[in-house]
């Protein structure tokens, strides 16, 4: 038990915390955008897939990793156009549209991975890159500084995320739709726009998520995800719909998931035990959740679809 | 400064000709004439679902008319959204009001504007834009404040500030007295004054008469989405215009024979409790209401109204003291025990506390009491009982509902507090608290409720009416207690009650030594 409090072993358990935390980071912030606007999307967990299969492919058939990532990104808008239709302009059931989204996704991410591919190569994903001076400063320096691009990226959308919801005019008119929809209507916003935005900008996130997954595994397998984007939705919750928050989330879930993996590695969790160890993350997460939920931020609008005139 | 283009339009001509809007199965406008000027206020009068919001929807492009043209100063105009209206200058106060309460008051006043420094919001300047329309039309708020922390006149003012933001020189106020207090109405007419002196043109929407009289320069009388005539202010009269309305003589001062009273049935004693925000909302109150009377509380809007009928119902805790409906100790009972001992309840919020808008007229109707003999046995609904009584409920009351089964939400204000008063009435109570039972009721309702609650008066209720509206106070009080900033100012005799000494209380200012002890 001892040796699990060496420096190394806690450095590489604060680095490994920051890697798990984001694919789900790319994806919740997504997600934030959306429920910040009035929109549920339950389906994130399927276009994470497809998002993760499609970078997965494009790596495995180009070694192209800058276009794995596009590709993911553009299928991960496809998508969201697909959702924002169903919510905004059909003004579907959101929880169930969500959820055939998702099984959508898990569906069709196995079938082309099997017809594809067939048996798992392994890829190369984004190499680390250590950041100058930074990166040398003593233990945190390997904690913070010396990760692959997609790992800087998800943290460095945080205070962007922060300050296009609270800054910018789109953020207000997000913001506004999400809370009262009526509102920002008599002023000239547009409800449909602005959640068709914010739905495909999440989707796509949650596409980039995919890839991050992917590419930082360095492999595909079916249900890779394994849920990481229903817990990005909790996470949201979790996150009282403001990215800083969800990023607290997000890195508690991943602090979590290092600890469990750790734990795993030194044999402190036996490995017969090693699939009830795996849900601890999210368990911990929804237990967390249902304690520090905040609800009266949610956004008044949230999962109400909006027609003029009633 | 962010200024739409037309900054210095000059003033606005509106004529809208014959314009009909139908929904299923009404008529909502019925070739309705309807023209305004600058520097003119024009009265649109009418009992609620004359079709005053519809008319006003259609010139704001929220509805297209089925019929009918609009022309701006003398050239047709076709108006397909709210954009269109705001480009061309017109600005509407929409009866609810259209305000973000997560946003501040500078977000909402620029929210969907385009910005200077854009794509960056530019709050300080709008901030700095928003202090001059307050001081040139004397519209008081602070920029920085969320919405959710103003009161409603407050409010009223942002609603207003968002229109002229955006230039509007036509300015359409939608029933905007309906939620204020006397002393804001008058800041609102002040407000309303300023703007016409400016050059704008204002539609002003109400149906209280006597504000009516007060403000306009013509009064159209819509009845039944039709355009029952225009009159100046001058040729018009309480009683004219409550004829053009409602289509008949109409009673504006109910009859109030003397009653003996009875025991005290309600009492509140010492009484404190929290508010919403987490403030004292009521900070010793001290009221007894006996059998016979109506003990009216009078005060702004704000003023821990709301908390005491709460911790009379039950919906609120009280931090001290004692609530006793009919000399039983209830302070601690719940609302269903408040019931059973004689409490009935019509709550301000209406809509949100006081029916579901989803259930039908006879399911909120039997809310109370559904699982009560007659209509329940042993676990089992009668519903030959209830649809009986509902529909006795529904006769005597003069609920309009096209039956029974119809959601509430598709009533309009008036037959909703008819119904929820229908509902609260039938179990005949010992003590009744109504808190703002006529507010944004119209006119025949508004007797209808009040000829009601004198009725139940008579049948030896003890009732505890709660309001802004003084003219109602002093219509239907036996004693009238003053409320301000959750302490009891003082309490007078309705005979020995002069309007200003109130409105001093009203103020925070105490009751001086000569005046009425509380009744023994
Ligand atoms: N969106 C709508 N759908 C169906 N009926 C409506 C709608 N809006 C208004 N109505 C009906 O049109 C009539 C006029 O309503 P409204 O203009 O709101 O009246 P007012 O503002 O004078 O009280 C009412 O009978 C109302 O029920
Ligand atoms: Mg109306």
């Amino acid at each position: 038990m001892a040796e699990f409090f060496t420096t190394a072993i806690i450095v590489s358990t604060v680095a490994s915390t920051f890697r798990f935390a984001t694919s789900y980071l790319y994806a919740a912030i997504g997600e934030t955008f959306g429920q910040r606007s009035g929109v549920l999307n339950l389906g994130v967990d399927g276009i994470m897939l497809l998002g993760a299969f499609g970078a997965y492919y494009t790596v495995l058939k180009s070694g192209n990793l800058w276009l794995a990532l596009a590709v993911a990104a553009a299928i991960g808008m496809l998508m969201g156009l697909a959702m924002a239709y169903a919510s905004v302009t059909l003004q579907a059931e959101q929880g169930i549209s969500g959820i055939g989204f998702y099984l959508f996704g898990l569906g069709l991410s196995d079938l082309l991975f099997q017809k594809l591919v067939g048996t798992p190569l392994p890829i190369d994903g984004f190499p680390n890159l250590r950041i100058p001076l930074l990166a040398d400063i003593p233990i945190v320096g390997e904690m913070l500084f010396d990760h692959s691009i997609i790992v800087y990226g998800a943290f460095l959308l945080v205070p962007v995320a922060a300050f296009v919801l609270n800054r910018t005019t789109v953020g207000l008119n997000i913001r506004a739709v999400g809370e009262n929809p009526e509102a920002a209507d008599t002023l000239g916003v547009s409800v449909a726009k602005v959640r068709y935005f914010t739905v495909i900008l999440g989707s796509t996130l949650a596409g980039i998520g995919g890839a991050a997954l992917a590419t930082e595994l360095g492999i595909f397998q079916q249900n890779l995800t394994a849920g990481q984007g229903f817990i990005a939705v909790a996470l949201v919750y979790f996150g009282a719909w403001r990215p800083l928050g969800v990023m607290f989330g997000a890195l508690l879930y991943g602090f979590v998931a290092a600890v469990v993996l750790q734990l795993k590695t030194l044999g402190v969790i036996p490995l017969g035990a090693s699939d009830l160890a795996a849900m601890l993350p999210a368990l911990i997460t929804i237990l967390a959740l249902v304690v520090a939920v905040q609800r009266e931020r949610q956004p008044a609008a949230l999962t109400k679809p909006y027609e003029r005139g009633e | 400064m962010p200024r739409p283009e037309t900054a210095d339009r000059a003033g606005l001509d509106l004529e809208m000709r014959g314009i009909v809007k139908r929904f299923p199965g009404v008529v909502a406008n019925d070739h309705v004439d309807f023209d305004v000027h600058e520097g003119e206020i024009h009265t649109l009068l009418g009992e609620n679902g004359a079709g005053k919001s519809t008319l006003m929807k259609v010139l704001y492009g929220l509805y297209h008319p089925d019929e009918g043209e609009i022309l701006i100063n003398g050239h047709p105009t076709t108006i397909d959204s709210p954009r269109d209206a705001i480009n061309l200058g017109i600005g509407m106060i929409h009866q609810h009001f259209m305000l973000v309460p997560t946003l501040t008051v500078a977000e909402n006043v620029t929210l969907g504007l385009r910005s200077p420094r854009g794509p960056l919001l530019d709050l300080d300047s709008v901030s700095e834009r928003i202090e001059e329309l307050s001081a040139t039309y004397g519209l008081q708020v602070d920029p920085g404040a969320y919405v959710w922390q103003l009161s409603v006149g407050e409010q009223q003012r942002v609603e207003i500030l968002k229109a002229l933001y955006r230039n509007a020189t036509l300015l359409a106020l939608d029933e905007p007295t309906a939620v204020l207090t006397p002393q804001e109405v008058n800041e609102l007419f002040a407000t309303m004054r300023s703007m016409t002196a400016e050059g704008h043109a204002l539609i002003f929407i109400s149906h209280k008469l006597h504000e009516v009289l007060e403000i306009s320069d013509r009064i159209t009388v819509l009845r039944s989405g039709r355009n029952v005539g225009t009159i100046r202010a001058e040729e018009a009269s309480r009683e004219r215009l409550a004829r053009m309305m409602v289509g008949r003589e109409v009673i504006l001062e109910p009859e109030k024979p003397p009653v003996e009273v009875d025991g005290v049935r309600l009492m509140v004693k010492g009484v404190r409790a929290l508010s919403n925000r987490g403030t004292e909302g009521l900070r010793g109150v001290d009221l007894d209401v006996r059998g016979g009377e109506i003990l009216a509380v009078a005060g702004v809007s704000g003023n821990g109204q709301r908390e005491l009928a709460e911790i009379i119902a039950g919906l609120r805790p009280t931090t001290a003291g004692t609530v006793a409906i009919d000399g039983v100790d209830v302070t601690h009972a719940d609302p269903g025990r408040r019931r059973d001992l004689g409490l009935s309840y019509i709550p301000e919020e209406r809509m949100r506390d006081g029916a579901v808008r989803d259930f039908s007229v006879a399911e909120n109707l039997m809310l109370h009491q559904f699982d009560k003999p007659p209509y329940a046995r042993h676990g089992f609904l009668d519903f030959a009982e209830i649809r009986a009584h509902c529909d006795l409920l529904i006769r005597q009351f003069d609920v309009k509902t096209p039956n029974p089964e119809a959601p509430a939400k598709t009533l309009s204000g008036g037959n909703i507090q008819k119904m929820i008063l229908a509902r609260e009435l039938s179990t005949n109570p010992k003590v009744l608290v109504a808190a703002q039972p006529t507010r944004g009721v119209d006119i025949g309702a508004t007797e209808y409720i009040h000829r009601r609650l004198l009725d139940q008066r008579e049948a030896g209720t003890a009732t505890l009416l709660i309001s802004e509206d003084l003219d109602e106070i002093l219509a239907l009080a036996d004693r009238i207690a003053v409320i301000y900033e959750g302490e009891i100012m003082g309490v007078v005799d309705r005979a020995d009650a002069n309007i200003e000494q109130i409105g001093l209380m009203m103020a925070g200012i105490r009751e001086e030594a000569g005046s009425t002890p509380p009744a023994a």
